[in-house]
């Protein structure tokens, strides 16, 4: 009787968070959409200045951000997650350190720095932007990943392969969902500073929400730099729910 | 059978099992015990495979495990561990499908096995098959993993100190409803403890060790009576004879025929009849409600208040109790014998003291034989505590 008002208290949450994060980004993006109520606000709160608007739509710079956004947390996680397993395997122990040091290293490599360095290789291109991303977004994903997998109790992993299940099941049957937690934790903090952190990109020409920030500090334009500003604090809370929501759909019952 | 031949497991130089060397018969309970570090785990775990064996081989039925992929051979040996390892996020029903469900069992098969098993282990289907291991108690887990391990019903199981961490109440309680299951099933258990009142409660034949090698092979009583070293000896304890009688059940030494009688009246004649000091008192279904001492009659009290009055209860025992439970009883209650009853109280028979000391005799054999063997010894430490 426990167990079933936990599932139905459970389900509902789901429902909860899935509605609430869905409303938000459906309002958020017609908010964006409506560009002429923004700029009448941006004018009115902003007047003294001439063309506190940003010429680009803002839906359409939102939408660039997204995509490198999506593109690199897509990156990191294809690329951290496996890492992060294969150092808490037999094979891979022994790299953990070295692994280790080299997440740490990209994420307090500054990603601007990286976009200078890719420069004379990548040119202006959304490609450099992208790569300073998947670096600096690697560590939490790859970190949380080796947390998650050790605090999964060695007695369970006894029993399991007592039992017969081999090193796949073992991964993929008990640790990966007793790990999904702590796992999914380290790619929403990931995902998040990684929104922050995008804006970048406009640097290297490749646009995103950084471009009224950048182009508002080089005029003096106070209302472009609260437009992109704004507007990425929004998207980063959006897809921080959004992660979280994933992460209620994925854990496992019985945990909580 | 389960055979180990030369098994001798080292780590760097280390060894933690030394040329170890015995065999486990089909439907034995084999218990390996010892003090911590004496390589009874490391001697389990090399059985299915979990650890590998520097030399030796372990056969099972006469096949070489070498032989066998080491996850298809651990799905065919049941596996239950002190720290029982249930899969948190899955359900009792689901943890107890884990075997059944990697050898592709049917469905309706899993089910009904996990039905089967938590009545089994003394468990209501209905209340646990849904819970998650983190609304159980400390034995209730142990339970569950004990019917995990049995799921696709192995003909071995192995244990490594599976009641260990429980309060001893519900240990005790785990160990007679092991007994009981192991009786039914008749499995080869290879089970590890380090309590040696657990080893001789459960055992059919006792591995001691120490230091990575056996000291000792036995059933228990030759174990208790005939300890091979000084460190067996030491090891089982001063009070072996005792530990003797809780192998003893009661209803193997009792007495059947047992005076008993409806009143007080009918007593005395059959006191006279008997010859007996004693005359059981029981109702008209058999229920055990005192009894008729002959000597409160000789010193003069009335026939009418003679009779003892007693709640079977708190004075009986029952056929399946040790002698040790019933010894016990008798110095608790001052008197020289014990009336054995059923579960409903139903008078079966009596043990008296006398019967707790033939069936000691064996024990009282090997305290002379062992003091004189290490009076005898040229080794001066090894001189027995009693000596």
């Amino acid at each position: 009787m426990a167990t079933a008002s936990s599932s139905t208290s459970r389900s509902r949450r789901l429902w909860l968070s899935t509605a609430g994060v869905l409303t938000a980004a459906v309002a958020f993006f017609a908010a964006l959409r409506n560009q002429a109520a923004i700029d009448s606000r941006l004018l009115r709160a902003f007047g003294p200045i001439p063309n506190p608007v940003f010429d680009t739509p803002l839906l359409d710079l939102t939408l660039q951000h997204l995509a490198i956004v999506l593109v690199s947390s897509a990156l990191t996680i294809a690329v951290g997650l496996p890492l992060g397993i294969w150092v808490t395997r037999d094979g891979g122990r022994d790299f953990r350190d070295i692994v280790s040091v080299g997440v740490d290293f990209g994420q307090v490599f500054p990603p601007i720095a990286v976009l200078a360095l890719m420069f004379p290789l990548l040119g202006l291109s959304p490609a450099s932007a992208v790569l300073a991303l998947f670096l600096y977004g690697l560590l939490p994903v790859v970190s949380s990943t080796v947390a998650g997998l050790e605090s999964v109790s060695p007695a369970i992993i006894d029993a399991a392969r007592g039992m017969g299940l081999g090193h796949w099941r073992i991964l993929f049957a008990v640790e990966l969902p007793l790990a999904s937690a702590v796992i999914l934790g380290g790619i929403r903090t990931s995902v998040v500073i990684n929104v922050g952190t995008a804006t970048v990109a406009a640097a290297v020409g490749a646009g995103g929400l950084g471009l009224p920030i950048f182009t508002g500090i080089n005029t003096g334009n106070t209302g472009y730099i609260f437009e992109g500003a704004v507007t990425v604090s929004l998207l980063a809370l959006l897809l921080d729910s959004a992660v979280a929501t994933t992460g209620l759909l994925l854990e496992p019952e019985g945990l909580t | 059978m389960i055979t180990l031949e030369h098994i001798t497991k080292r780590y760097s130089g280390l060894v933690a099992v030394d040329d170890l060397s015995f065999e486990v018969a089909d439907g034995d309970v084999a218990v390996l015990i010892g003090p911590s570090g004496c390589g009874k785990t490391t001697t389990l775990r090399m059985i299915n495979r979990l650890i590998e064996p520097t030399s030796g081989r372990v056969l099972l039925d006469g096949t070489d495990t070498r032989t066998l992929k080491p996850e298809e051979l651990r799905r065919h040996i049941g596996y239950a561990i002190q720290s029982v390892g249930l899969f948190p996020h899955l359900t009792v029903a689901e943890n107890i499908a884990t075997v059944p469900r990697l050898l592709g069992w049917k469905r309706d098969r899993i089910n009904a096995r996990a039905i089967e098993l938590l009545e089994l282990v003394g468990l209501d289907p209905s209340v646990y098959a849904g819970k998650y291991p983190r609304q159980l108690s400390g034995g209730e887990a142990q339970r569950i993993g004990v019917a995990r391990a049995l799921a696709a019903d192995p003909p071995v199981l192995l244990m490594d100190e599976p009641f260990g961490a429980v309060d001893p109440l519900n240990r005790d309680r785990l160990q007679v409803e092991f007994a009981k299951i192991q009786r039914e099933l008749k499995k080869t258990v290879i089970f590890v403890t380090h309590d040696v009142d657990e080893a001789i409660r459960l055992a059919d034949k006792i591995a001691l060790m120490r230091l990575g090698h056996l000291e000792q092979y036995d059933s228990p009583e030759m174990l208790l009576d005939h300890p091979a070293t000084k460190f067996v000896h030491d090891f089982v304890g001063a009070d072996a004879a005792l530990k003797r009688l809780s192998r003893v059940q009661v209803d193997s030494v009792m007495r059947t025929e047992v005076p008993s009688a409806h009143d007080n009246e009918s007593a005395l004649v059959k006191a006279a009849a008997d010859s007996a000091r004693f005359v059981y008192l029981t109702a008209t279904d058999g229920t055990l409600e005192g009894w008729l001492d002959q000597r409160v009659l000789e010193r003069g009290t009335p026939l009418a208040d003679a009779a003892t009055r007693i709640n079977w209860r708190e004075t009986a025992v029952g056929p399946d109790a040790s002698l040790k439970e019933a010894l016990s009883r008798m110095l608790e209650l001052g008197y020289h014998n014990v009336p054995v009853v059923d579960d409903a109280g139903r008078l079966l028979g009596v043990v008296s003291l006398s019967d707790v000391e033939r069936a000691m005799k064996g024990g009282d054999a090997h305290m002379a034989a062992s003091a004189v063997t290490l009076e005898s010894g040229n080794d001066a430490s090894t001189n027995s505590p009693e000596g």
